[in-house]
């Protein structure tokens, strides 16, 4: 164990100062927001770098957040340094309207396909990617169902909405608008970005 | 398959120009789940392949953004369905890393025995079904037996047997019984002649090492590359285990070795499978010492202290007020989950499965991600059946250790 969240935090800051944006440990896991064009100069500087080497990448996933205006969705890296064993999360903020991040798919094979998932259920455009076609569902589908405007549950029932789930108010999955009424379900949010 | 025999058929049937595109899949019976590979062949040799996935996914993240975290255990049971307890207790371990709970330390070895049963009986499916698929059926029948011994273990601890849903957050929903020991007890005696027999059976076994060396290799490189873990990793050579680089569950109490391959390919994966088969009754040998050791109160907890998160029991939710709050809070979901970020991840039967929850304070996870390992590594098989015969592709495949329901998730 050679390497510290603090060496890390450090090196990132040093080398891209406008780039990464925010950091914070939790669960003792250092998580750092960087600027959704740079993400590929960071990893790859992760990648390279003599000491830092974070050379897997663990996990590629997304996240919808429809009450941070203009970064709805967020784009999850886990990377692992194998040799000193140490793990980091990588974030970056998109619009929803205009998701685009670029490929890491140069940088780690394994991101292929992680790349496709994300791109299906969120609809994140990865710029750059060989096959951005959906993976698990059908290639017909117009809408990105992992996004928090798609309920799970039949909308006419009241003893299912999300207060029941412990979220009052308007952060509720996206659900309410600012004075407390349902959103109504926009009609294909542009189907496939392509 | 790279015999000089051969060669002369291959090389009359190359460079004809013209190619066949062969659907492998989704229901054909060497595939072993449902799963689609467009092969374009030229001869017997595979020119490209297109995987396609998805058709049984089941939206298990969507679904867990309105469950609580209880009843989020059953549908984890459905990712990698050969070795269910794995994917439950990696699932309470993330809530208790979430929720900051400490489990004793019985509860952490009982929990090691089941998830390395559940080791055993995922390898052994696997290393049998490479054996079918190279066309001895008899080691899988063999070995059936015994996997039916791991079921029956299960049963006395849980009640079911495939997708077990096995203990809660904090520990067991009860203790083991007697029966239960006596069968494990049954099964360290009797196993490892059995897995001997079994390995004997193949392990130097001319046709079976002329079908599965060389073929689908890949190297170390590319294998970190592609995001391999588990025993795929392994066999190509880097000793990456969860359960020694990120020890979960006490793992650090016990001593075992990491086996490795060196070229990646079938033959390898085999052999690093059998090998850690070995390790897991080595480590299940040393838990049920440790657990017949302990003496006093400590010899007969099963579940951490937290009223909160585990049902308190049913004689007392009638007689105990606070019994009867918690059991209500519970059983409706009421219960608030803290705020936070967690990656938590275990060495499953074929990679490291991880579990990347947020929550925003509710009651349901706000989104939860499985790091599924065969999906990530079954993006890789076209580069390692490229260039070889078909039949080795069937090979490749069951030698992956790819479980449809955790592809799909």
């Amino acid at each position: 164990m050679g390497l510290s969240n603090d060496l890390i935090q450090q090196k990132l800051e040093e080398r891209f100062k406008d780039v990464v944006l925010q950091t914070e440990t939790s669960y003792d896991m250092l998580s750092v927001e960087v600027a959704a064009p740079e993400i590929l100069n960071v990893l790859q500087f992760l990648f390279d770098d003599q000491e830092l080497k974070f050379r897997f990448l663990t996990d590629l996933t997304a996240v919808h957040y429809p009450a941070f205006k203009d970064r709805e969705l967020a784009v999850v890296y886990h990377l692992h340094n194998l040799v000193d064993n140490c793990r980091i999360r990588i974030k970056v903020f998109v619009p929803v309207q205009q998701p685009d991040v670029p490929s890491a798919v140069n940088i780690f094979s394994a991101a292929n396909w992680l790349e496709r998932e994300t791109y299906d259920f969120f609809g994140i455009n990865f710029t750059g990617h060989p096959n951005l076609i959906r993976i698990q569902n059908v290639e017909e589908m117009d809408y990105f169902p992992l996004r928090k405007e798609f309920p799970l549950e039949d909308q006419t029932r009241i003893d299912k909405d999300d207060e029941m789930f412990g979220r009052g108010g308007n952060f509720d999955f996206g659900n309410r608008q600012s004075d407390g009424s349902p959103t109504q379900i926009p009609e294909s949010t542009g189907g496939n970005t392509q | 398959m790279s015999t000089t025999t051969d060669t002369a058929f291959q090389e009359a049937n190359l460079g004809s120009g013209t190619t066949t595109t062969l659907n492998l899949g989704p229901t054909h019976p060497a595939t072993h789940g449902v799963f689609q590979n467009i092969l374009e062949l030229d001869g017997e040799r595979i020119v490209s392949a297109e995987q396609t996935i998805g058709y049984i996914h089941r939206a298990f993240e969507k679904i867990a953004e309105r469950r609580p975290l209880y009843q989020i255990t059953p549908l984890t049971d459905r990712l990698n369905y050969c070795s269910a307890p794995i994917n439950n207790m990696g699932w309470h371990l993330t809530c208790e890393k979430l929720l900051g709970i400490q489990t004793p330390k019985r509860v952490d070895y009982l929990r090691v025995i089941i998830m390395e049963l559940a080791r055993i009986a995922d390898h052994l499916i696997c290393n049998s079904i490479v054996g079918v698929d190279t066309g001895a059926y008899t080691g899988f029948l063999y070995v059936m037996q015994y996997r039916e011994l791991i079921y029956e273990i299960w049963e006395e601890v849980c009640g079911s047997r495939l997708t077990t849903s096995i203990g809660r957050i904090g520990g067991f929903e009860r203790d083991f019984n007697d029966i239960a020991f006596t069968k494990l007890e049954r099964f360290l005696k009797e196993y490892p002649a059995v897995l001997k027999e079994f390995e004997n059976l193949f392990s130097r076994n001319r046709i079976f090492m002329e079908r599965t060396i060389g073929a689908g290799p890949i190297t170390a490189e590319r294998a970190l590359n592609y995001g391999f873990t588990g025993p795929n990793l392994r066999a190509a050579g880097v000793d990456y285990d969860v359960r020694v680089h990120t020890p979960y569950s006490s793992y650090q109490d016990f001593d075992f070795e990491i086996p490795t391959g060196t070229t990646g390919d079938c033959y390898d994966r085999f052999l690093v499978r059998n090998q850690e088969m070995y390790q897991s009754l080595n480590i299940i040998t040393q838990a049920y010492r440790k657990i017949q050791d302990m003496k006093g109160e400590e010899a007969t907890i099963f579940h951490a202290d937290i009223p909160e998160y585990y049902l308190p029991e049913k004689k007392d939710v009638y007689t105990k007020m606070e019994a009867l709050i918690y059991h209500f809070k519970i059983v409706m979901g009421e219960v608030e989950i803290p705020p936070g970020e967690v990656y938590s991840s275990v060495e499953g039967g074929n990679g490291e499965l991880g579990f990347y929850i947020i929550s925003d304070g509710g009651r349901t996870p706000y989104r939860l991600h499985f790091r599924r390992p065969c999906f990530i590594y079954y993006q890789a098989f076209e580069e390692l059946v490229k260039g070889s015969m078909l039949a080795d592709a069937i090979i490749v495949l069951s030698s992956l250790n790819l479980i449809a329901g955790e592809m799909d998730g």
